[in-house]
């Protein structure tokens, strides 16, 4: 069994909710107001920005987890 | 639910058995033309045929055209035009060793038909939260999601039988997630992709007699994200198939860059007996299979069972997101 792949696998999962959480509950109702015409897109653009420092705080995340966790086989 | 058991039956039938019998042909078609690779973890020098990409798009797009008649949306026939379009540029791969970045740009105009017929629902969902509405940003993913699992599906097509076997464990999972979440027709959609590909396992698992090639692959991978996003599942079917996406993942964060993966130095060597063992190559990037083969050296047969392993336990956690779809904090 290749049980520091699957604890990586189940960490990536548990990653992926809470990062859904925080789409929804922070990022999702974010609202902009000012001009009517340009509303969507900076809501959008803001959202875009905001999911990419996520996603890149998820990698970041998943990069550190996956070097401990594979330091552990290398050292075994 | 009544009236979609028999155009179910009908479609699945018709893409398990038009891949089950189509194969044989091909591979005769291609020895006889002496299209064939040398499969490298063979000690002996066994020719197989490649690709097998056509077997698996007759399958899949001949089931989808008979429930498109029964079931005339235009969620199916978005899966079908985009299936198709990611099969010619896996076809042109095949004849044609492509730069790195040819795939992933090609494949994401294969989304357009997602797109013009408007076969998704912007509502991204997440498990115990809800939803969130990003309509631009999600035109956006969309032609993202179809290149990122074409060539995912694609980079675990490393050896006999994994990415057939791997795409019918996660397309399985789906069905059963989508059938959870009430999306019927799409979830029969989900089960034609995973009898075929069902089917052609029955002929690339090891030894193999044919491998799927950049068309077969990439056709597997994009028909399941198509699937993912007419059916509003991204996050469920990105979930089925972690083990593929770490395998990209440790790829990209050791390489560093997109590069075609035949440029790429093998990551495995091999032992005495033919065991399959990490390389001491320094340059060569992490992969799954690297992993797997880390501690202790591997068959090919048992490396492929440790990966089936892994994606049948990422198809339960897949079910499991499905099950908390329908639980809001």
């Amino acid at each position: 069994m290749s049980l520091p792949i699957f604890s990586f696998i189940f960490t990536m999962w548990v990653l992926i909710i809470i990062g859904g959480g925080l789409m929804v509950v922070f990022i999702g109702p974010l609202s902009f107001s000012g001009d009517a015409q340009l509303d969507p897109l900076i809501n959008s653009a803001v959202k875009v920005l905001l999911s990419m420092a996520l996603i890149f705080i998820w990698v970041v995340a998943l990069l550190k987890i996956k070097n401990w966790i594979f330091g552990k086989i290398a050292n075994s | 639910m009544e009236q979609l058991i028999i155009p179910a039956i009908i479609a699945i039938t018709i893409a398990f058995f038009s891949v089950y019998g189509l194969t044989p042909f091909v591979i005769r078609a291609l020895e006889k033309r002496n299209i064939t690779v040398v499969d490298l973890n063979k000690k002996e020098n066994t020719m197989v045929a490649r690709p097998g990409g056509l077997s698996i798009i007759v399958g899949i797009e001949s089931s989808l055209i008979i429930l498109y008649i029964f079931f005339p949306i235009s969620e199916i026939l978005a899966v079908i035009l985009t299936t198709f379009f990611a099969f010619i540029v896996g076809i042109i791969d095949d004849r044609k060793t492509m730069g790195g970045w040819f795939k992933p740009l090609a494949l994401a105009f294969c989304a357009a038909p997602i797109l013009l017929l408007g076969a998704y629902d912007s509502n991204l969902a997440f498990p115990l939260f809800g939803t969130v509405q990003i309509p631009l940003l999600y035109m956006a993913l969309v032609v993202f999601i179809i290149p990122i699992m074409g060539n995912t599906i694609n980079s675990i097509d490393v050896l006999n039988g994994v990415a057939s076997g791997f795409i019918t464990i996660a397309s399985f999972s789906l069905s059963i997630c989508l059938f959870i979440l009430q999306n019927y027709e799409v979830g029969i959609v989900c089960l034609c992709l995973a009898f075929s590909s069902l089917a052609f396992y029955k002929y690339h698992k090891f030894p193999s007699k044919i491998f799927p090639g950049d068309s077969g692959a990439i056709t597997f991978g994009v028909a399941y994200g198509g699937i993912a996003i007419i059916g509003g599942v991204e996050v469920i079917s990105a979930i089925a198939i972690l083990p593929a996406i770490i395998n990209s993942f440790l790829f990209l964060s050791s390489v560093k860059k997109i590069v075609e993966h035949r440029e790429i130095k093998n990551p495995t060597s091999h032992t005495d007996d033919w065991k399959l063992q990490s390389t001491s190559e320094n340059h060569a990037p992490i992969t799954l299979v690297r992993l797997l083969i880390a501690k202790k050296p591997l068959t090919e047969k048992q490396i492929g069972y440790e990966i089936f392993k892994l994606g049948i336990f990422s198809g339960i956690l897949a079910i499991i997101t499905a099950f908390m779809m329908g639980v809001t904090i």
